[in-house]
């Protein structure tokens, strides 16, 4: 889309007006997954294996079955059974067999089996009565040990054509990209500096488990309801999964409380569904805590070297960094968007990145928010900021010397449009946190951060009605206050009230396919839809108008709200409101609806850089976060106060990240701590005011100039912080949590 | 298996239920009175997404009994609003958006309301210890603290 295509003064976009959903959440009536019934409804469980790894010797459901409560068992032999698609391959297959464990269990908590019975307790009890006979293999929970040549093979053949020779089979993808010579840059440098970081297992950690309502008849139709970042891949992968059409199953989303990617494939509902079928009921299926952390998607874990060179005037002569990243026991870890994101915030003459993704016996990553990006930043940024202190070279000013900027070749390869990375350096810089005194004991630390930002599937409708209000149906369901964003997009277009219009997230039966709730996508993707189908109503409500005043449609235009005549016939006709030509649409040529659908594909990049003071406790090792300053370019702010909200958001994650949470296995490659309790997310005492600037360089590829902002947040925090603590305690922190202990040890080993 | 024939007050109604020894009442309020205001996020009394007050007690409705109940005297966030006034604090939870996915909310509201009856005027640290009990992933608390702070200091000129 053309620069000058693109609209910059606004009446609705980048006001504040209350949610949509407000009054329903603030109620208690806002319906999530687990918050439904069906007549006649069972209740699922499901049953997990204890073991890290596992061959299943032998399955016996038969004192399960017999159980008077109980109305339907299933085993992995339940999906097999595909009539016309018989045969999984792909993401499919790994999906099929995370779901519901195959020949062997591959990690702690891998489903084995699940009941649905009459009630939700004797379903618990019921999984007491099935026998699983184990022969307990060797595991590996640790990244850098599932490499090596003595690792325990999870499963041969899973490598793709990426993969070198000679590596060990859980390699499974490589990635290796950059340019110029790093070896010749790092010849030019004064300073080399080469380090080693690594960066634990975390947890999404939504409040809301997976839940889920199904119904599946033997005829092949049926209905789910849950709660998910999107219910086309639940719908596709589902009847995938169950050898049913697409089409004849409808998937309705509900209310979701938090995703940050973990709710961007499925886990129980396809084992729901097959419940459904074999009981002719309805089955509802809700996880707890435990079964979530054990058995849902955490990030990946990291091992990382990273090498910069650096002139003593600040310049980088060449960055090269190795991530290999643990995903669990399937395919996808993102060590490819690692490897692409590490040195992107960068003009580079010399980079080269490889990136591994490594299987171990642990759950199936899923996303979360910029996937891969938070540790790759990690490890490069702490190097900058190293380099920095060597050579006494205030750290946002190297980073301006160095940054990307529009015309910049990439260091995962394109040229850059038009990005704001500068702005958010320079509003750093300018920031008054920068230049506030630090206490004695404190240490401020600076990062920058890159993500992608994603277009994606989208398809989106507009009707208007009789008395002039409009109904949008979205497919992308809302995580964070996203109905208000279209809403206030649509108003701009159409010229009426915000409050007039209402947001619905259709369910699969209504819209063409939508790709996930993901990539920071929906305010770009969803938005550039919701603006497209609002244009296309506006194009029929002027043909409507002309057709009344007698005169050609592109003599009309929309103007606040109405058809005004133009051009030759300027002034010959009053403005006539939307409300007017809607009330005799039914006589005037029937029903006028705007509709818009297509892969849009120009999400633009997004940075941010983020100022943070932290505060060790030399006796106890405990950090404190006393200031926290997030600056970062959302390119046009929708609806401001939410776009604050993702970026509040994802720097707090990345303080639970950065300062104690983790992924904690024991020696028999059990999950150590799966609940909250021990898997401790920050709490509202442990953090401060999270301060926001939000700088706006326009996105040339979105009409109202949006870029996503949903994950960029995250990505620079966990070095930020490391910096923060690093110049606190005077020791550079190389291994995520700084947890108290790993605190203690670095000031011990400090001496 | 033998159930219990429970009484209690919820939201100023009569109501029974019949339940087994190990049911919470939170899985009571949802599953036999249909308040699904609360929600189960661990079950285990971390994240208190399903606060409510028990003879005016702020508690985990998730570590009390179904059979606990008996007698006692049940808000939830169900009972906030007073016909179709918000309470000030879902008011201004929505002005400030101190929601995000509105999971947490119904039990960070019920602790708030707690918090504010107990101490009209907290500082910005005892809000925050207050609710450290009410685990949010999405907004990193900010815009929570101050709309609690801010309904605060409303009740407080009202009054």
């Amino acid at each position: 889309m053309a620069l000058d295509d693109r609209k910059s003064h606004f009446t609705f976009v980048g006001t504040r007006p209350n949610r949509p959903d407000g009054l329903d959440k603030v109620t208690g009536r806002a319906r999530f997954g687990a918050d439904v019934t069906a007549p006649g409804m069972l209740f699922g469980a499901i049953l997990r294996s204890p073991h890290a790894h596992a061959r299943i010797v032998r399955i016996d459901t038969s004192k399960a079955e017999a159980h008077r409560d109980v109305k339907a068992v299933v085993t992995r032999a339940d999906f097999a059974d595909v009539p016309f698609k018989p045969g999984l391959e792909g993401e499919f297959w790994n999906v099929l067999e995370n779901v519901m464990a195959g020949e062997k269990a591959l990690y702690d908590g891998h489903a084995v089996a699940a009941v649905a019975a009459s009630s939700a307790l004797a379903a618990r009890d019921a999984l007491k009565l099935i026998e699983v006979e184990y022969e307990v293999l060797p595991h590996v929970t640790d990244v850098d040990k599932a490499m090596a040549p003595d690792a325990p093979v999870i499963r041969e053949g899973a490598a793709d054509y990426s993969v070198p020779e000679g590596m060990h089979p859980n390699v499974v993808r490589y990635h290796e990209s950059g340019h110029g010579d790093v070896e010749a840059g790092f010849a030019e440098a004064d300073l080399v500096i080469e380090d080693h970081f690594v960066t634990e297992a975390t947890h999404q950690g939504y409040i809301e488990p997976h839940a889920c309502l199904a119904s599946l008849g033997a005829d092949g139709k049926g209905e789910l309801w849950c709660c998910t970042q999107g219910h086309w891949i639940v719908q596709k992968t589902c009847a995938a999964l169950l050898g049913i059409e697409t089409a004849q199953l409808r998937v309705t989303a509900s209310e979701i409380g938090g995703g940050f990617g973990g709710k961007t494939t499925v886990f129980i509902e396809p084992v729901a569904l097959a419940l459904s079928r074999k009981a002719n009921r309805p089955v509802k299926i809700v996880m707890s805590r435990s079964e979530v952390l054990r058995a849902t998607g955490p990030t990946a874990s990291a091992s990382m070297d990273v090498k910069i060179g650096m002139k003593k005037d600040g310049t980088i002569t060449a960055a090269q960094g190795v991530f290999r990243l643990q995903g669990g026991a399937f395919p996808g870890a993102p060590g490819d968007m690692t490897a692409m994101c590490a040195f992107a915030p960068y003009n580079l003459t010399n980079v080269r990145q490889v990136g591994y993704d490594v299987m171990s016996n642990r759950p199936k990553q899923a996303a979360y928010r910029a996937p891969g990006a938070p540790m790759g930043a990690f490890a490069v940024e702490s190097v900058i900021d190293e380099l920095c202190k060597i050579l006494g070279l205030d750290p946002i000013e190297v980073r301006l010397k160095n940054a990307a900027r529009e015309g910049t070749k990439a260091s995962y390869g394109p040229t850059y449009d038009r990005i704001g990375l500068v702005e958010t350096l320079e509003a750093a810089k300018d920031h008054p946190h920068y230049s506030a005194p630090l206490k004695p004991g404190q240490g401020r630390g600076i990062a920058c951060g890159f993500w992608f930002n994603h277009g994606g599937e989208t398809s989106v409708s507009l009707a208007l009605s009789e008395d002039g209000s409009a109904q949008l149906m979205v497919g992308t369901p809302d995580i964070g206050g996203s109905r208000a964003s279209m809403a206030l997009m649509a108003a701009e277009v159409l010229g009426i009230p915000y409050e007039n219009i209402r947001v619905t997230i259709a369910d699969t039966a209504t819209l063409g396919y939508n790709d996930v709730s993901h990539g920071s996508r929906v305010t770009y993707a969803s938005g550039l839809a919701t603006i497209k189908a609002a244009q296309h109503a506006v194009e029929k409500l002027c043909e409507r108008a002309a057709a009344k005043w007698g005169i050609p449609v592109d003599a009309v235009k929309w103007e606040n709200g109405c058809a005004v005549p133009s051009g030759p016939n300027a002034g010959d006709f009053d403005p006539l409101p939307l409300a007017e030509i809607t009330a005799d649409m039914g006589r005037t040529g029937g029903p006028i609806s705007g509709h818009f659908e297509a892969t849009p594909e120009g999400a633009g990049v997004s940075f941010g850089t983020h100022i943070v003071d932290a505060e060790v406790d030399p006796e106890t090792g405990k950090t404190s976060i006393t200031r926290y300053t997030v600056i970062q370019d959302a390119g046009k702010a929708i609806h401001p106060a939410y776009v604050e909200g993702q970026f509040q958001g994802g720097a707090a994650q990345g303080i639970g990240w950065a300062l104690n949470e983790e992924y904690i296995y024991g020696e028999d490659g059990r999950l150590q701590n799966p609940v909250f309790l021990d898997y401790r997310i920050p709490v509202a005492s442990d953090l401060p005011m999270i301060d926001t600037v939000i700088v706006e360089v326009p996105n040339p590829g979105h009409p109202f100039g949006v870029r996503g902002v949903g994950e960029t947040g995250i990505v620079p925090p966990l070095a930020a912080i490391a910096n923060a603590v690093s110049n606190a305690a005077g020791v550079r922190m190389r291994q995520l949590p700084m947890s108290p202990p790993r605190i203690l040890a670095a000031l011990k080993g400090n001496g | 298996m033998t159930k219990h024939h429970v009484t209690t007050t919820v939201n100023g109604d009569t109501v029974e239920y019949l339940c087994d020894a190990r049911e919470t009442l939170l899985d009571c309020l949802r599953d036999k009175l249909n308040l699904t205001g609360a929600k189960e996020g661990c079950g285990t009394g971390d994240c208190g997404a399903c606060s409510v007050t028990l003879d005016r007690r702020l508690v985990c409705s998730c570590l009390v009994l179904g059979v606990e109940a008996e007698g006692k005297q049940i808000e939830t966030i169900e009972g906030m609003a007073r016909g179709e006034t918000l309470h000030p604090l879902q008011r201004k939870f929505i002005e400030h958006a101190a929601l995000q996915c509105g999971v947490c909310t119904p039990g960070v509201l019920v602790a708030a309301k707690a918090l504010l009856e107990k101490n009209p005027d907290p500082t910005e640290e005892e809000a925050r210890y207050w609710l450290a009990g009410n685990l949010c992933r999405c907004t990193g608390y900010d815009k929570i603290i101050r709309a609690v702070l801010d309904t605060a200091a409303e009740l407080r000129e009202a009054s």
